[in-house]
């Protein structure tokens, strides 16, 4: 049911799945985008390792600027070193960048047009026991709504490489949201990766356009994985789905997103994200205008994060796979 | 540091900034809206920016070598657009036809995307110091201590009040940016009346002085006094530079001189007690300015 050119981890439903840290990927994406090209700069606001830029802080100390705490800064400056031709990174926990510094990156980067990357780490409710303050829920609705602005949400840390190095081929501002856990790996070296496509992870369909589904699941970030594992279970059920993994969120693939809805007619989106404007959003506003069916959102509905640990709170605020299969099936029921 | 400036450079500069302020109230006057008080009291440091000091190239305004001048505060661009056109950078007919208006080069606030030789969109205050100190630590990167390159940051005094303005003034104080140089237009008001009313500045040489900046203060209408102290600002090594320059919001044109009821309106576009009616407001302020306050009698009369 795993589509072969997708090139997945053989490994990806074991019991010892590998699991690696999101961020981690952006940690190497970055080194390798900085020895490609010496146009890339590091700007870090007193989260140098727990954003994972100190990789690249070590070998290239002479393009790195240690901002301290002061992320509307950190958005503004880079946008000056970019008017100057670098490509500056800027990293912070996405509450504080891309949350407390909006403004700075809507008007510095995103309506100056400047070629700045920002790196929010620690997003969704996941970060655990640091509590709602610094669990950002809102990043992908307050990113994805700014003109010129891209917006990736990795899957898993390969991804999250091949993300970032993508990012520093491009003249766009982009942001990329990175998890603090460690999320199981779902891809290999060889995935496919291009920023605006999504990816077929999963399909009882085989690539057969023609060939009907009972539902398709599009999922985001480090969510993907339990989608994945909630298609199994309904594929081991008899049920016919696919898995859509979307890691560009703005520009969309909506050809893939018209394409699900087609053959299933009945769409589940899923996110470690407020259901308002983010992904899911994103999905229905697509699917409002190219293919309308039910669409179940899961997602935090309207709340505030808390302390917790990483799986207790994806109960909580339902995000666990039980949550997931619930919303498979009734929005297949929805469909008649 | 005395300069010596010879006395056709003087006249030169003198007559640059008259034609700005004339030229900025002709396009406020046809927009119907915008800043006044701001521009008139910038004209002058604008005049000896882009006729004296400024390393650039009307003409090639894309030019590698050229110094960066970020316009924080946004809001008072028809000094900015007015001396960039009178410098060759945009026609100024246009300028005066087309301020505010829909499709402008000369949007209300500064945009790159409409008028591609401004170094910034700008407006939203206190983070253009960021962006000049982006430009000035990319500039040291690629060329060291000597690049002979500056970057000009021009900010408000009422902008002061965001904290995003001091952590750019503290970053380039642990940097030793000795390639920035900012002006702050130290004209004491802001929209909801003065600045030392609304929140105090003062002691505002000590707050720069505090964040390691190297601090002057000077007579934003004496050339001499501006260029003066822009040398010894490119001078000094190892500091950011600030200016705190004095001037008087709505220089030229008498009634709208030190009132801060002139920060956000144009001539022409409201009656206000105690100010000439507003029929009148346009035609006065450009009589004044023709004649230099009644001291000469223009031959544009």
């Amino acid at each position: 049911m795993i589509p072969e050119e997708a090139k997945l981890n053989p490994k990806l439903f074991d019991k010892d799945v590998e699991q690696v840290p999101i961020r981690k990927g952006f940690g190497e994406g970055l080194l390798a985008a900085g020895e490609a090209d010496k146009r890339v700069v590091g700007l870090c606001a007193d989260l140098t390792e727990s954003t994972q830029m100190h990789l690249f802080r070590n070998k290239f100390p002479e393009r790195f600027v240690e901002m301290g705490v002061a992320e509307q800064n950190l958005a503004a400056v880079a946008s000056g070193m970019a008017a100057m031709g670098k490509i500056p990174f800027i990293t912070s926990y996405a509450m504080f960048s891309p949350g407390r510094n909006w403004e700075q990156i809507r008007t510095t980067i995103c309506y100056n047009d400047r070629s700045v990357k920002i790196a929010g780490s620690h997003a969704g409710v996941s970060v655990g026991p640091d509590g709602g303050t610094h669990q950002a829920i809102e990043d992908l609705a307050i990113t994805r709504v700014i003109p010129r602005m891209v917006v990736i949400s990795p899957c898993d840390s390969i991804e999250a490489k091949k993300a970032t190095m993508a990012a520093a081929k491009t003249t766009s501002p982009t942001y990329i949201r990175l998890a603090r856990e460690k999320t199981p790996v779902i891809t290999t070296g060889e995935t496919p990766f291009e920023i605006g496509q999504a990816a077929v992870f999963f399909d009882s369909s085989l690539g057969d356009p023609t060939s009907k589904l009972d539902a398709g699941i599009a999922a985001t970030g480090a969510l993907v994985y339990k989608a994945l594992k909630v298609a199994k279970r309904l594929s081991e059920e008899g049920r016919k789905v696919r898995v859509l993994n979307i890691s560009t969120i703005k520009p969309i693939d909506e050809k893939a997103i018209a394409a699900l809805a087609r053959q299933s007619g009945a769409v589940v989106t899923v996110e470690e994200h407020q259901i308002a404007g983010g992904f899911g959003s994103a999905v229905a506003e697509v699917l409002a205008r190219e293919y309308p069916c039910p669409i179940e959102f899961i997602g935090v509905h309207n709340q505030f994060g808390q302390s917790g640990k990483p799986e207790e709170l994806l109960e909580h605020y339902g995000m666990g796979e039980g949550r997931i299969y619930e919303a498979a099936l009734k929005v297949m029921k929805r469909k008649s | 540091m005395k300069v010596h400036l010879h006395e056709k450079d003087l006249r030169m500069l003198e007559e640059k900034a008259n034609e700005i302020r004339q030229t900025l109230i002709e396009a406020l006057i046809g927009a119907g809206s915008g800043h006044s008080a701001g521009p008139l009291g910038m004209a002058d440091i604008f005049a000896a920016l882009f006729f004296y000091i400024l390393r650039h190239d009307p003409k090639n305004p894309a030019w590698e070598e050229r110094d960066r001048l970020v316009l924080s505060n946004g809001h008072i661009c028809p000094v900015l657009y007015s001396a960039m056109a009178h410098a060759g950078y945009a026609s100024v007919e246009e300028y005066k036809k087309t301020l505010r208006k829909f499709g402008t080069k000369f949007q209300g606030h500064p945009h790159r995307q409409y008028f591609g030789a401004v170094e910034t969109s700008s407006g939203p205050l206190g983070s253009g110091l960021s962006q000049a100190v982006g430009m000035a630590l990319a500039d040291r990167m690629d060329r060291g201590r000597s690049s002979g390159r500056f970057i000009y940051a021009l900010l408000s005094d009422a902008e002061e009040d965001a904290g995003n303005l001091w952590e750019a003034a503290m970053l380039a104080g642990k940097e030793k940016l000795g390639n920035l140089i900012a002006v702050v237009d130290r004209n004491n008001i802001q929209i909801d009346g003065y600045t030392e009313d609304i929140m105090p500045l003062e002691p505002l040489r000590q707050k720069w002085e505090a964040f390691n900046w190297h601090v002057q203060e000077i007579d934003g209408h004496n050339f001499l006094d501006i260029i003066e102290h822009i040398n010894e600002a490119k001078a000094v090594f190892s500091k950011p530079s600030v200016i705190l320059a004095h001037t008087i919001p709505g220089k030229g044109v008498s009634f709208m001189e030190r009132d801060f009821k002139w920060h956000g309106t144009p001539p022409g576009a409201s009656d206000m007690p105690g100010e000439p009616p507003k029929g009148e407001q346009g035609r006065l302020a450009l009589e004044e300015l023709r004649t230099l306050g009644g001291r000469i009698i223009s031959e544009h009369q």
